[in-house]
């Protein structure tokens, strides 16, 4: 390989700013996204597994839509079909007058597609702690909210914190592909720097190094999170 | 001992000098050598540079770039000892394009890339093949001719390219309030621009020429404006391989004497089959003349 290595560069300004810039943004989508995909996300959990037929019909379409189409192209019909199917003047508000139209664009897309994986989470945690449970509570009178709320859900949710966990991870990955609708986040970023300086592997060296301590700190606190919450005589024991 | 370890030492080395080298006819110059080793040469091509390197009709890149590197896929053939290569083309972008050439993915580039020093720290280029500079697309009738016009506005801007920064420091020398939108490549930037997301886009003026020959009403845009960067265009080859870059230029110097590079250029921009129609202008003309160095 014929190449001037300079690993200066990313200390230099304004490229080291660049980089803090670019994960302040990853981290906004990510955190925003997130809030939008365990919200939706458990609702449509709770959907899935009711024994309302509709809400279950109304989940399991949500979860076959988007989760069977690529996230990119998700992110591109919000970006650039949706606002074309508005009419007149709410295109021109979403395209132009939105705050950060495609940060928000970008937020929603990663959100709603991040909720069909949540929920299928939510579903098979809720499938975990097993009918018995269900029909207990149901024998001793409790409502289906009280069973959800008092039995299933406090035991699904600590069932379900490493794969809650990945997809966490993967959210915060998947934050790059703001990119591609103009979002200048940390991948965005890297790039930048490598137009200005032509130093592309250093920077993306940089990129891969901030990822990993962000995920690698993610997976330190849930683990935390695991072992405190774990109930003794339960399925979850904590990440061993 | 020691001194018939010094011999054993001394006699390999000669040996190692002495011997043939692997590839004959590739000589020092580790791109040929690649070429040779695998009976391919690997062209970077755009895929929405018109008419420079962009995918034609058959789904194949095709443009003014791509038919000049053939000519030196052509000298290649003939340094190698004649052997048909076979051409792979791999798709670049304005971000890919140059780690590309460095790490030796592709073997030329055959695109619409400017030439300036700070690139050259990480690659080298051949002769000027065109000459253009930065400039603005917007819908006729929106009222923007130059960058000043824009106050409150958006412009849309290909990230990676020269006119990306070319843009951003004339908005910042004069305090501008335009809104930048980064868009990732020319096909996006377009989009952008019919959907109304962005009021102009701003890059190589022959490239917006080219956009808009293409675009579904060709007489709603216009390029508007003074040229804002100077960009002569050039391929893009491997730093530090002065045999194979000789090799391209000496293709390249041939091609201008003979009249046979005015041909080519005619076959893609007089008018060209996009319809561009943009002369051979006497700026180019002249570097063709200067270029055309002899044998």
């Amino acid at each position: 390989m014929n190449y001037n290595w300079d690993w200066g560069v990313l200390l230099r300004d304004p490229y080291l700013g660049w980089i803090i810039e670019g994960l302040g943004w990853t981290l906004a989508i990510s955190l925003l996204a997130w809030i939008i995909a365990f919200s939706l996300g458990s609702a449509l959990g709770v959907f899935r597994t009711a024994s309302s037929p509709v809400l279950r019909a109304l989940a399991t379409t949500y979860v076959e839509i988007f989760r069977n189409i690529p996230l990119l192209v998700q992110l591109f019909l919000w970006y650039f079909v949706f606002p074309e199917l508005l009419p007149e003047d709410w295109s021109r508000w979403v395209k132009r007058d939105m705050p950060f139209p495609a940060l928000t664009t970008a937020v929603v897309a990663i959100g709603l597609y991040t909720a069909s994986r949540v929920c299928e989470q939510v579903r098979s945690g809720i499938e975990a702690v097993g009918p018995g449970q269900r029909q207990a509570g149901r024998a001793i009178g409790m409502t289906e909210v009280q069973v959800y709320r008092y039995i299933l859900l406090p035991n699904a949710y600590r069932i379900i914190i490493p794969p809650l966990t990945s997809e966490f991870l993967t959210i915060f990955k998947q934050s790059s592909l703001a990119l591609t609708i103009g979002v200048v986040e940390l991948t965005a970023m890297t790039r930048q720097i490598e137009e200005y300086t032509f130093q592309g592997f250093e920077a993306f060296t940089a990129a891969t190094i901030v990822y990993s301590l962000v995920t690698f700190t993610v997976m330190a606190i849930m683990r935390q999170v695991d072992r405190r919450t774990a109930l003794p005589g339960t399925f979850s024991k904590g990440a061993a | 001992m020691n001194l018939r370890l010094k011999m054993l030492a001394a006699a390999a080395v000669t040996a190692v000098g002495l011997a043939p080298p692997a590839f004959a006819d590739a000589g020092d110059s580790p791109t040929l050598q690649r070429i040779q080793e695998r009976g391919t040469v690997s062209i970077g091509h755009r895929e929405t540079s018109i008419p420079f390197s962009y995918i034609g009709e058959n789904n194949e890149p095709v443009g003014y770039s791509i038919d000049l590197c053939l000519k030196i896929v052509e000298a290649i053939e003939e340094q190698l000892g004649g052997g048909k290569l076979e051409v792979r083309y791999v798709p670049v972008t304005g971000q890919t394009r140059i780690p590309l050439i460095a790490n030796g993915t592709i073997d030329i580039e055959c695109g619409s890339t400017t030439n300036n020093l700070t690139r050259q720290l990480q690659v080298e280029y051949l002769p000027t093949t065109f000459i253009t500079g930065t400039k603005i697309a917007s819908k006729v009738g929106s009222g923007i001719t130059e960058l000043e016009d824009m106050s409150g506005k958006i412009i849309g801007l290909a990230s990676g390219t020269t006119n990306e920064k070319a843009i951003k420091a004339a908005i910042e020398a004069k305090d501008l309030d335009i809104k930048i939108v980064p868009v990732k490549d020319h096909s996006q930037g377009w989009l952008a621009l019919e959907t109304d997301r962005i009021d102009a886009y701003g890059s190589d003026d022959v490239l917006l020429y080219g956009l808009i020959s293409k675009a579904s009403d060709p007489s709603a845009y216009h390029v508007t404006g003074r040229y804002l960067s100077f960009d002569p265009y050039a391929l893009m080859v491997q730093r530090n391989d002065s045999t194979f870059e000789r090799l391209g230029r000496v293709t390249m110097a041939g091609l201008m004497r003979s009249g046979e590079m005015a041909e080519i250029y005619a076959k893609w921009f007089e008018p060209g089959p996009t319809n561009i129609n943009m002369p051979l202008s006497d700026t180019l003309r002249t570097a063709f003349e200067i270029q055309a160095l002899p044998e």
